[in-house]
């Protein structure tokens, strides 16, 4: 039997302690400031390969917006290299970390300035597409939930190996979709928690 | 070597549907959810500027011009993992209601003074043993719009990294003894009596700083298990 400590809810006002500089007006009278850990521009100055936006609104099952939702994003660099905490990357992107946290604001809406992150191995020495992790937590989840972004415009997705395992109508949901124009590049990637055309959750 | 994750661990964890719980109503997914195996990029992550952590982020009471009202309380403990091992230099975060059960945030309309001298925001990194340690004020209980006459117990929330993106916990810290346990449907939510009784501080006397401040320990253990070693490690 597990000994580890139960999840709990992120509740409604996480975002003065976690996403403080965020998309949230948490403190509409600037009276109460703190500094910001992890943010949604993952940029460094060092960061290598296509620098890409991603946006994306997150809705219930009544497909309302979810305005205190918290999005975690984890991503290896242009090159399909992990920062892993307890490795060192040597090279350029040394400074990248591929981690970022996005606050919702009052209409559901989350985004991420980052890098297209590079294919990385998957099992059994297959190569997976360009992906990111994500996680997402709010008020009324009990625990987190995690899905993936992968980039409409990567014909990788095909041999994915995670992807397969996912039922070829469902996958759509897990896209995020090159948006004409815009530079650097938009990518659409929207999350719904519940309903018909539910995003695909994973059991990890 | 690099550890395991069995999805066992996750069985104390409340169910994503709980409605007792109202909002999870809307907000769980109705889709049974895809199993998928663990991959480079689940089992790394998550890394982040160490920089951002200052000296004192982890003393709630010194972030203001003044002292918050309130009782003053020390929270310490060890993040483990489910062999025991301590997980150093990780990120904890915590926030927290003040003294009179309020949040700073807008949205929070409980009509309950705020704290010109009180936020509420701490974090810390755990040191080589997994230790961590807050200074702060104890929260109040605030009422909440989940049904008629509902009060939250006292409680902090937390924020835990660990070694992987699959050991990434947010949990609440309750305060022992509390009267509203068998009202709060968060609580709850954890159907496991002994589970539930790990989301608990424990009052220590022995860390009770006289003259100063009550001290509160709690543990926080996550995921991971050593791995089994595979069969071509065998000699
Ligand atoms: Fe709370």
């Amino acid at each position: 039997m597990s000994e580890i400590t139960p999840s709990q809810t992120v509740g409604p006002f996480f975002a003065y302690g976690l996403a403080p500089n965020g998309r949230c007006h948490w403190d509409p009278n600037g009276s109460y400031s703190w500094k910001e850990t992890v943010g949604d521009n993952l940029i460094t100055p060092d960061a290598t390969g296509q620098k890409i936006r991603i946006e994306g609104r997150i809705t219930d099952g009544d497909g309302k917006p979810i305005n205190d939702a918290m999005i975690e994003i984890w991503q290896a660099d242009g090159q399909g290299r992990y920062a892993h905490a307890r490795g060192e990357k040597p090279g350029p992107n040394a400074k990248f970390t591929g981690f970022g946290r996005s606050a919702t604001d009052k209409d559901g809406v989350f985004s991420f300035d980052t890098v297209k992150p590079g294919p990385v191995p998957g099992p059994g020495g297959k190569p997976q597409a360009p992906h990111i992790v994500v996680c997402i937590f709010s008020r009324g989840m009990l625990r987190q939930i995690y899905t993936r972004l992968y980039f409409s415009d990567e014909a990788a997705n095909a041999a994915d190996p995670i992807l397969a395992l996912v039922p070829a109508d469902r996958r759509g949901s897990l896209i995020a979709h090159k948006q004409a124009g815009g530079s650097p590049a938009v990518y659409r990637f929207d999350i719904r928690v519940q309903g018909e055309s539910e995003t695909v959750f994973f059991d990890i | 070597m690099s550890l395991i994750y069995p999805k066992e661990s996750l069985s104390a964890y409340p169910k994503h549907l709980s409605p007792e719980y109202r909002s999870t109503v809307k907000r769980s997914p109705s889709k049974p959810l895809i199993i998928v195996p663990h991959t480079l990029s689940e089992l790394t992550g998550p890394a982040f500027g160490h920089d951002a952590i200052q000296e004192n982020d982890n003393d709630l009471t010194k972030q203001h011009k003044g002292e918050p009202l309130g009782e003053r309380i020390i929270v310490h403990g060890q993040v483990l993992d489910e062999d025991k091992r301590p997980v150093p230099e990780t990120l904890v975060e915590i926030w927290q209601a003040n003294a009179c059960g309020r949040y700073v945030h807008n949205v929070d309309q409980h009509p309950a003074p705020l704290d010109p001298n009180f936020t509420g925001a701490g974090r810390t990194l755990t040191d080589k043993n997994g230790y961590y340690k807050f200074i702060t004020v104890k929260p109040g209980a605030y009422p909440w719009g989940n049904h008629p006459n509902a009060w939250r117990p006292n409680h902090i929330h937390f924020s835990v990294f660990g070694q992987s993106f699959l050991t990434r916990l947010v949990t609440q810290m309750y305060f022992p003894g509390d009267y509203l346990f068998p009202f709060d449907p968060i609580f709850n939510s954890v159907t496991d009596e002994k589970a539930r009784a790990r989301m608990i501080s424990s009052f220590d006397l022995e860390n009770t700083i006289p003259d100063w401040a009550l001290c509160f320990r709690w543990n926080i253990v996550l995921r991971g298990r050593e791995a089994t070693p595979l069969d071509t490690d065998k000699h």
